[in-house]
């Protein structure tokens, strides 16, 4: 009760008087960006003061700021590089925040439906050009996939295509983009996070199996949890240093059960319970302290 | 004798007056000058670098630049630089006889309220923000071309012409327009009292004596479109290969450079590349803008 009366006071003083430091800066992955603002928003409605500006830009945009000094949490869709680590000034903190799986699409009017991470793979080397191989129309494949400084790029290369992509990828300027374009491209192929296939209703999302002859999954929640689904990838975000309060508050109401519905509903999933621990370990805090604490604001409101 | 001492007194202020706003104008000059050596001094100390490990042929005559690559960094500009060549002189193409036909009519056939409405239109025609060009070449123009041409999308480097042909139009037009307007009214008349039509008098007098102020505009228009990257970058589809026809996907100079600056390490052989692009897009603009000046400078002695 105390506490939370010290925090509130905390928070009007800060309001107040340090209104530019207390505004939590978010850069990074275009996959994360909109689950992040939602949740900024939400966090924001419930704690009036408090500022949080999230940006996208790709995960090595956020991480390269993270460095520099100029945002404070960096989201990232792929594993912070030991090269990145080193010329950290200081202390990196990870935190999981969900789970993605990652989503193959193609047009709906597209026959083929499912993949091995084999065929994947050739059809973004370049070493598989037409429909027909795989068992589709015979029509030229259109690839889409995202720029360099994506980290969806950086995963999907480095478990996927393990190899230089094709030169013949267009590099779009994010997940959006390229649902965007296998809407109305038929030919169309493209790897976006599972937060953007919700609500297109011309794209069709493919399962993929992890070899020939193997069961094909589709990247839903129960698949991805028991690890069949052969392309889900932890969604992180870092901060370097001593994590301040401020920050601090908002990773924990990520984390929270409220926070973890918000990211289910923008199309990614929970994170597991072990992670969760490790999460709040890292914060400082417990689990079961943490919900206590929300309960008890919860009760205090109604 | 009083008198002329007072005389005097003004005189001298007076002339100090002249004197400061003159040394004023001169530190102006001289700062915009120092502003741009300053740049070219920059490019060119922090692009050397990069020739440490890049040989300059390397850099000039490779097709592929992928610094991030998986296997083996490339930093080739050629594809890039012919990417950039491809957008620009289509636009060029698109944007010369559109730009020249509407200062003919602007200049010499519209009625007085007529130019009042149009020139104040081609001006604000330039005020429309880069981003706001490139999503109309993604929602508007893309999808027309992909009909047109039976292509799965129309992000490629007709699009791109087409959006920088829009964005060069007012330079183009409006000093089009200036170098009709300066050709002397005896040419016209003559040409009239020999009784040569309106349309034959624009075309075979006033745009010729007025073509080293066209071409100096169209310089200029290009210079324009060769630096512009916002729209380019959403409209071109960015893809790595060696364009080989004007319906394919082609990736920029200036694209490269404003996807991949926001991630680099700093003093990597990466950054220094980057700035390497930078120089060699300054050297271009640079040349053709002197070129036009030079034209333009001649035009004026004559």
């Amino acid at each position: 009760m105390n506490k939370i009366i010290i925090g509130l006071s905390l928070v009007f003083t800060t309001g107040i008087f340090a209104q530019s430091s207390s505004m939590i800066q978010i850069k990074g992955s275009d996959t994360l960006v909109n689950t992040v603002q939602v949740l900024a928003e939400k966090y924001m409605a419930k704690f009036p003061g408090k500022t949080i500006s999230v940006t996208g830009g790709g995960s090595g945009t956020g991480i390269a700021a993270l460095l520099n000094g100029t945002c404070d949490i960096a989201n990232s869709s792929r594993e912070m590089k030991d090269k990145e680590k080193t010329t950290a000034k200081s202390k990196i903190n990870e935190i999981v925040v969900g789970i993605d799986g990652l989503s193959v699409i193609v047009n709906k009017k597209n026959k083929v439906n499912t993949l091995t991470l084999e065929q994947l793979g050739k059809i973004y080397r370049g070493e598989i050009t037409n429909w027909k191989e795989l068992g589709g129309s015979n029509t030229p494949i259109s690839l889409y996939g995202r720029q360099p400084n994506s980290g969806t790029f950086d995963f999907f290369r480095e478990h996927v295509v393990k190899a230089d992509y094709s030169k013949q990828v267009r590099e779009m300027n994010g997940n959006a983009q390229i649902v965007e374009s296998v809407k109305s491209a038929t030919s169309g192929i493209g790897y976006v996070g599972a937060g953007y296939t919700q609500d297109a209703k011309e794209i069709k999302v493919l399962s993929i199996s992890k070899a020939k002859g193997e069961k094909a999954y589709k990247p839903t929640f129960v698949n991805v949890e028991k690890k069949l689904y052969p392309i889900s990838r932890p969604l992180y975000q870092y901060t370097s240093g001593d994590i301040k309060e401020d920050v601090k508050n908002f990773l924990a109401y990520e984390l929270s059960a409220e926070g973890q519905k918000i990211v289910t509903d923008e199309g990614f999933f929970t994170i597991s319970a072990a992670q969760k621990e490790a999460d709040y370990a890292l914060l400082g805090m417990k689990v079961e302290k943490v919900e206590k604490k929300a309960k008890a604001v919860k009760a205090k409101k109604s | 004798m009083g008198n002329s001492n007072k005389r005097n007194r003004v005189s001298f202020s007076k002339k100090f007056k002249e004197a400061s706003i003159h040394g004023c104008f001169l530190v102006n000059a001289i700062l915009v000058i120092l502003i741009l050596v300053g740049i070219f001094a920059l490019l060119v100390w922090t692009s050397l670098p990069a020739f440490k490990e890049i040989s300059i042929t390397e850099f000039l005559f490779n097709t592929s630049w992928n610094p991030t690559s998986y296997v083996k960094a490339s930093y080739g500009i050629l594809s890039m630089l012919v990417s950039t060549l491809i957008v620009t002189i289509g636009a060029m193409l698109f944007a010369v006889p559109i730009g020249i036909g509407a200062a003919a009519f602007i200049s010499d056939l519209a009625s007085n309220r007529v130019r009042e409405i149009a020139k104040p239109v081609v001006e604000i025609l330039a005020s429309i923000p880069s981003v706001v060009i490139g999503f109309i070449g993604i929602t508007l123009v893309g999808p027309y071309i992909a009909k047109v041409f039976k292509l799965p999308d129309g992000l490629n480097a007709i699009n791109g012409s087409i959006l920088l042909g829009i964005m060069a139009l007012p330079t183009i037009i409006s000093l089009t327009e200036d170098a009709l307007k300066s050709v002397p009214k005896s040419y016209t008349e003559a040409s009239l009292a020999l009784g040569a039509t309106k349309w034959q008098t624009i075309i075979r007098v006033r745009i010729p004596a007025a073509s080293s102020g066209i071409i100096a505009a169209t310089m200029l228009g290009m210079g324009r479109a060769i630096g512009e990257t916002m729209t380019v970058l959403m409209a071109t589809g960015c893809a790595n290969a060696m364009p080989t026809n004007v319906t394919d996907s082609v990736r920029t100079m200036t694209s490269a450079i404003a996807i991949e600056l926001g991630e680099v390490a700093f003093n990597s052989t990466h950054y220094y590349a980057l700035f390497a692009v930078g120089l060699a897009l300054f050297l271009i603009t640079f040349a053709v803008n002197l070129a036009a000046e030079i034209i333009f400078n001649k035009k004026q002695k004559l």
